[in-house]
């Protein structure tokens, strides 16, 4: 269970190609261009990510036992994914016992085609969702689609987005690169009993989103959602959300569909009360979210009537395998690591092409996916740490794009003869400098680069690969007459210090 | 104390003003300063940029050629980070048995200047001079990965003629991070361009931090825009004394008296 995967051998399979949201069209570097250029985006989203960046911080200042609160998160995550198949196992028999159905769902195409055909069985057409992310992951609202049934989205910024014809861009909220006058288009354009004096005033605007979904939630037969948690050993699921709309799903239907991450459990009823403390300070910088919903299979005249549990594997049984890269397994979706990343926030989240944005989907998107089809995602971080600083259960983000990153390079010298120029050249780097006497000669060459430099003291622009990615936005120091290490021997003599 | 200066390959190849006035400094301060020459570099970039096996003979050598010595001290957090947090991680993981070890002692003895200055000699006051305005750049390894926390600026509020004033967002990457600003250009760019207005936007002249990459970085930034400020890293501030000012010619920063590389440059 614990050994390490070796390369070459066939370990857990990847979420598949050709269904779901986990892979992006282009690299990073090529989506963030586009991304950087959009000036109404980095507006938008600077003034989203400061703000909420303030709310959180000052919301866990108050909190004395922060520190140890993170640690037995960590703890209660760590020890969760050690004993990953008896939990589960104990809590398809604790749903089972209270009247729900669990089924288990390899990858996103086996369980879209059970959530397509339960609906079916109801022979009806349209359902309602609550925000989760596991079904974007997984494309589920797409896959219902080609199977003629409407699933209308009943969060207000998922609303937004699916109106829009557009794609998430954050975990929390949705919609974040929207500012309020282009909600305002949207709604006007799409939704069919909008009044057309609607103004850009947010009250106004979520009345008519109001208006809107309630017909909907009144007549729905069947709502899907995901989960926040499920405890073992009560077989509970949980719902944390802000807007109410989660509770009349959870709560009207008589039928009701949850999928959930493998991953997602705690033990015990108790632990709930670490994650319910850490998550809502984490994510939308509130002591209490203002809604938390749970329920425990069916009860009879109460609620849903038929409950469904999906538990989806879809590459995470592959990330639990790798010893350095698993706790990317512990995150509880707060996406406090997005509203710090300075990365995330000017390119955005459609830029990483994954559901997961920001410095937790650069370490589980190329982890679920196979590092070989998100393999520029490692590298969209300049590794600065503010994203380890805030996560709730203490995920060592920068370790893990490190380690992925050695991954990449591993996983390709291995499946290639001939190896990258910069594999070449960082290979003749180490080889330069393990040895004093090379390195001293070595950089001696720096000195070419003064000619360079003869005119303004600083190299400018120098059309080079690399050094051109360089050169393009900042000059470059011009390089000294003497190394350190000439001037020290100069002056001292090559005998100080030991040999 | 037997202290040995770990220049870092970037400082020793770009930078060698901000070794030589960091070995001002602690001589100044009535130490002994000695440069190992059989060091090289720590391999930060290297285990960064995803080439782990290749940095083991740099770990090794880090351990033997730093051994013998009470304090490493190094101007540059980034690279001391690398030295405590990476070296242990390539050793378990590569080195033979008793690295480990070896690498986690050269570790503990291994510290950024203003760590050096504040923690283990216990000085703030460096008898330095500098009148100009400044602010300061916390570089995200000395902030985040040693917690260096308000020493720098601790040190800095004891300079004679220095005026320091608040850098906006300060805490906010400047968009080096390595490769990633080679990898990843455009939104390195863009994250140095939010630093610049900042830095702009406090009026100081000089920009300075604990690290010569972070600084190489912001300062290329600005001298390309011919935006009227620069950046001076913490160790040439502190060599810098009434006898011995910091002179500020053309685009580099050369101490007045020293006979190192930069005189006449």
């Amino acid at each position: 269970m614990s050994a390490p995967v070796m390369l070459g051998m066939p370990g857990p399979p990847p979420a598949p190609r050709g269904v779901g949201n986990l892979r992006g069209e282009e690299s990073f570097p090529a989506a963030a261009r586009h991304a950087l250029a959009d000036t109404q985006l980095r507006q938008n989203l600077g003034n989203a990510t400061r703000t909420i960046r303030a709310k959180r911080a000052q919301v866990v200042a108050e909190v004395p036992d922060w520190e140890e609160l993170r640690e037995a998160g960590r703890q209660l995550k760590v020890h969760t994914m050690a004993h990953l198949p008896e939990y589960l196992a104990q809590l398809e028999h604790a749903v089972t016992a209270h009247g729900g159905v669990v089924h288990w769902a390899r990858d996103a195409a086996e369980a879209n085609a059970i959530v397509v055909g339960l609906v079916r069985a109801k022979g009806i057409d349209e359902v309602v969702k609550v925000k989760s992310m596991a079904t974007q992951e997984i494309g589920l609202n797409e896959a219902l689609e080609a199977a003629g049934i409407a699933a209308l989205e009943t969060d207000l910024a998922e609303l937004i987005v699916q109106l829009g014809h557009d794609k998430p861009s954050h975990i929390l909220v949705p919609a974040i690169h929207r500012n309020r006058a282009e909600i305002r288009e949207i709604f006007l354009r799409e939704m069919a009993d909008v009044d057309p004096e609607l103004t850009d005033e947010p009250a106004a605007l979520a009345g008519a989103a109001r208006k809107h979904l309630r017909r909907k939630f009144l007549s729905a037969k069947v709502a899907i959602s995901g989960a926040n948690f499920a405890v073992a050993e009560s077989g509970t699921l949980a719902v944390v959300e802000s807007e109410g709309n989660g509770r009349m799903c959870l709560t009207l239907p008589e039928t009701l569909i949850t999928i959930m991450g493998i991953e997602k459990l705690v033990p015990r009823w108790q632990d709930l009360e670490v994650f319910l403390q850490l998550l809502p300070r984490s994510s939308t910088g509130e002591r209490m979210n203002p809604y938390t919903s749970m329920w425990t299979g069916v009860t009879p005249g109460d609620g849903p009537q038929e409950f469904h549990l999906i538990l989806l594997d879809n590459g995470r049984t592959a990330v639990l395998a790798d010893e350095s890269g698993r706790d990317a397994l512990n995150c509880i979706r707060c996406s406090a690591c997005l509203n710090v990343c300075p990365v995330y926030e000017r390119t955005g989240g459609h830029a990483y092409g994954s559901v997961y944005p920001g410095p937790i989907g650069a370490i589980l998107s190329p982890q679920l996916t196979g590092i070989e089809d998100n393999a520029s995602l490692p590298y969209a971080s300049s590794l600065c740490g503010a994203c380890y600083d805030v996560c709730p259960v203490k995920i060592n983000i920068p370790e893990i794009l490190v380690h992925l990153r050695a991954k990449h390079i591993e996983t390709y010298a291995a499946e290639h003869r001939v190896p990258t120029a910069e594999a070449s050249a960082m290979t003749a780097a180490a080889w330069l400098m393990s040895n004093p006497t090379r390195w001293k000669l070595a950089l001696r060459g720096g000195r070419l680069g003064r000619i360079l430099g003869r005119k303004r003291g600083v190299i400018g622009e120098v059309p080079l690969p690399l050094v051109k990615q360089w050169t393009d936005s900042r000059d470059l120091s011009r390089p000294p007459k003497q190394t350190f290490r000439d001037w020290w021997a100069k002056e001292h003599g090559t005998s100080t210090g030991p040999a | 104390m037997k202290i040995a200066l770990f220049i870092t390959c970037l400082a020793d190849a770009m930078f060698p003003e901000v070794g030589q006035a960091t070995v001002r400094v602690l001589e100044r301060l009535g130490h002994r300063v000695e440069f190992p020459q059989q060091q090289t570099c720590c391999g930060q970039m290297h285990v960064n940029t995803g080439y782990q096996r290749q940095v083991l003979p740099l770990v090794e050598r880090f351990a033997e050629v730093f051994e013998p010595y009470e304090a490493i001290v190094a101007p540059s957090g980034s690279c001391v980070g690398s030295v405590r947090h990476q070296h242990t991680m390539i050793a378990e993981r590569f080195g033979a048995a008793g690295l480990v070890e070896r690498v986690g002692a050269v570790a503990a003895k291994t510290y950024e200047l203003s760590e050096f200055l504040v923690d283990v000699l216990n000085v703030t006051d460096v008898g330095a001079y500098f009148p100009h305005k400044v602010t300061y750049h916390p570089t995200c390894h000395s902030l985040r990965m040693l917690r260096v926390g308000d020493k720098p600026v601790r040190l800095l509020r004891e300079v004679q003629g220095l005026e320091l004033v608040e850098l906006r967002d300060a805490e906010q990457c400047c968009g080096f991070g390595g490769t990633f600003a080679i990898k990843n250009s455009d939104t390195s760019t863009a994250m140095l361009g939010d630093k610049m207005r900042n830095v702009l936007g406090s009026g100081a002249e000089i920009c300075t931090a604990g690290d010569s990459s972070c600084l190489m970085h912001i300062g290329g930034g600005l001298s390309r825009l011919r935006a009227g400020a620069r950046t001076v890293h913490l160790a040439q501030i502190l060599a810098a004394t009434r006898e011995a000012p910091l002179m500020l010619v053309g685009g580099q920063a050369a101490a007045g008296t020293t006979t190192g590389p930069e005189a006449g440059r």
